[in-house]
């Protein structure tokens, strides 16, 4: 590991101060911020990640969950996974949420990561995290083996010749299916972005993977209130019961009235560069009714515009299936 | 009987301490690589006690009640600090990747892999480790439920499996073998003693 200069920021102000000094907030940044480090440190023991200066943010004040109006949750960037999970205001309204933490990682990792980590944890790409090898997201430019190579576990959505690693987060998929804001603090300015504009596709630069730019912090994350009647789901498929990433994953908030679909948010985990969002789907299944025929075709255009690799032509059959379970147990087909 | 086996001979080896001063010899070949690295590390660092020769930052954890003063490189992980530094060799190194739950611990009361924290973010924690939890004349009702059922083989994943244990009892999970078993996932066994550790956990809770 190499080495590097430790502060304990005490205020929000002089962590944004010591982070806009870094040269990029995306891969080889610099400056890293430091919270459960899960996934940094973990990167660091690898040389993946590389910071020569940590500030270590864990007395900031981004600790708390609450219900801002009947209509919102705001979530601190340093909550903790395990917390979010068992929280009574997310066991009551936002099970797809708790379900997608508690379906992540094990106990002791979601006693340690925090919220914000979750949404900036990165791939577990075998290429991207040996550094013997090539690999555009961690060294531009220096190809991709994963494309000709071990790509079992990568995506078929949103991949681009460049990069095809998948985002490994469960919680983000609910998130988008939630359609919560994230709310970044930055040098001179705040503002929040919807979550499925937070993270970016690879193209030409598999590097940068979120919309944020050195000094920015990300403070907390919203999520509107699903109506009390919508009925959630996540569902994870993976190689094994527990303590995996997902091969496939769906979230599922759906308005379910007069045997008919009515608005309906999907998103996919395990498939995609970044948390995938089904919106064509989702518009297929507004206003159909409650069947096998509507979920199967729903699911089918989840994945019409996917592009298997030479090892993960199966993840096309298994996200359609996921898709279809999860929408079954969401309109109460199939026992949840 | 030669030196090095006589138990009563005060030049006898056994196994930790032949161990230890191999690692010693090791580290006597790297250090002046090592030194150089960690050396320009403290200079760096904004703590105004750090700036120590060899490069080692003094900080003090808190471990299992006692509040221990250590040296220790910036970069090192809790688990290293706990094996290397404070010499409380019952926490395990696994897989050092948070991939299979040997070196868990309690970090303020909730468990954690610490092999995925550096020390440097503990300091104030109050930190307890398998050490910390029972004696051998005085077993903490989980490490006898483990010895009871048979609960390990080799023994190289049960502390953590033991420290995981006692926390995931006072963690919200239902009540059946499913439960356990989904709440311990974090916690491999090489060996596969799964059923013996679900049933040792079982008898604590339904005692707690």
């Amino acid at each position: 590991m190499d080495i590097f200069d430790y502060t304990k920021a005490e205020s929000p102000q002089r962590a944004i101060e010591l982070a806009a000094q870094s040269n990029t907030a995306q891969q080889g940044a610099s400056v890293r911020f430091i919270a459960g480090g899960t996934t940094l440190f973990d990167l660091m023991k690898l040389s993946v990640e590389r910071p020569q200066h940590l500030v270590d943010i864990n007395d900031l004040p981004f600790s708390g969950v609450e219900r801002t109006s009947n209509s919102e949750m705001k979530i601190g960037a340093l909550v903790r996974n395990s917390d979010l999970a068992h929280h009574p205001i997310v066991t009551e309204h936002y099970p797809v949420l708790s379900q997608a933490l508690l379906s992540g990682a094990s106990a002791q990792l979601r006693n340690m990561a925090t919220v914000g980590g979750n949404l900036l944890q990165r791939t577990r790409c075998i290429y991207f995290r040996n550094t013997a090898m090539p690999c555009n997201k961690r060294d531009p430019g220096s190809g991709c083996p994963a494309i000709t190579g071990d790509n079992r576990t990568l995506a078929i959505l949103g991949g681009s010749q460049h990069c095809i690693a998948t985002n490994p987060s469960d919680m983000n998929v609910a998130l988008v299916a939630l359609e919560a804001r994230v709310h970044i603090k930055g040098d001179g300015a705040e503002r929040s972005v919807p979550i499925g504009d937070f993270h970016l596709l690879p193209g030409d630069t598999p590097q940068v993977e979120t919309v944020l730019v050195p000094g920015d912090l990300v403070t907390h994350i919203t999520v509107p209130t699903p109506r009390r009647r919508t009925k959630q789901v996540y569902l994870k498929l993976r190689d094994r019961a527990s303590y995996e990433f997902a091969l496939s994953s769906a979230a599922v908030v759906a308005e379910i009235a007069d045997g008919h679909f009515r608005e309906v948010r999907l998103a996919m985990g395990g498939v995609g560069t970044k948390p995938w969002r089904a919106v064509e789907a989702e518009a297929a299944l507004s206003g159909a009714p409650v069947n096998n025929q509507s979920i199967e075709k729903a699911a089918r255009i989840a994945l019409a515009q996917a592009r298997p690799q030479s090892g993960n032509g199966f993840k096309v059959e298994l996200a359609q299936r996921c898709v279809a379970h999860a929408l079954r147990q969401a309109s109460g087909l199939v026992k949840a | 009987m030669d030196d090095a086996t006589d138990p009563k001979n005060s030049t006898y080896l056994d196994r930790r301490s032949f161990i230890s001063r191999l690692s010693l010899t090791g580290a006597a070949i790297v250090t002046p690589i090592g030194m150089a690295a960690t050396g320009n590390a403290v200079a760096q660092t904004n703590s105004a006690e750090a700036a120590q020769s060899d490069g080692l930052v003094p900080i003090t954890l808190t471990i299992n009640e006692k509040a221990v003063p250590l040296r220790i490189d910036p970069r090192a992980s809790l688990l290293d600090t706990l094996r290397e530094s404070a010499f409380l060799t019952g926490t395990k190194k696994g897989c050092d990747h948070g991939q299979c739950g040997a070196c868990t611990v309690h970090v303020d009361g909730r468990r954690v892999n610490s092999c995925l924290t550096p020390a440097l973010l503990h300091q104030g924690h109050k930190i307890t480790t398998i050490e910390g939890l029972g004696e051998p004349e005085n077993l903490h009702p989980m490490q006898k439920a483990f010895l009871e059922h048979d609960g390990y083989q080799c023994g190289y994943c049960t502390s953590g499996q033991i420290m995981s244990a006692v926390a995931m009892i006072k963690e919200p999970w239902g009540s059946e073998d499913h439960d356990v078993k989904e709440a311990m996932s974090g916690n491999i066994c090489r060996c596969g003693a799964y059923p013996n550790i679900v049933a040792a956990i079982q008898q604590v809770r339904r005692l707690s």
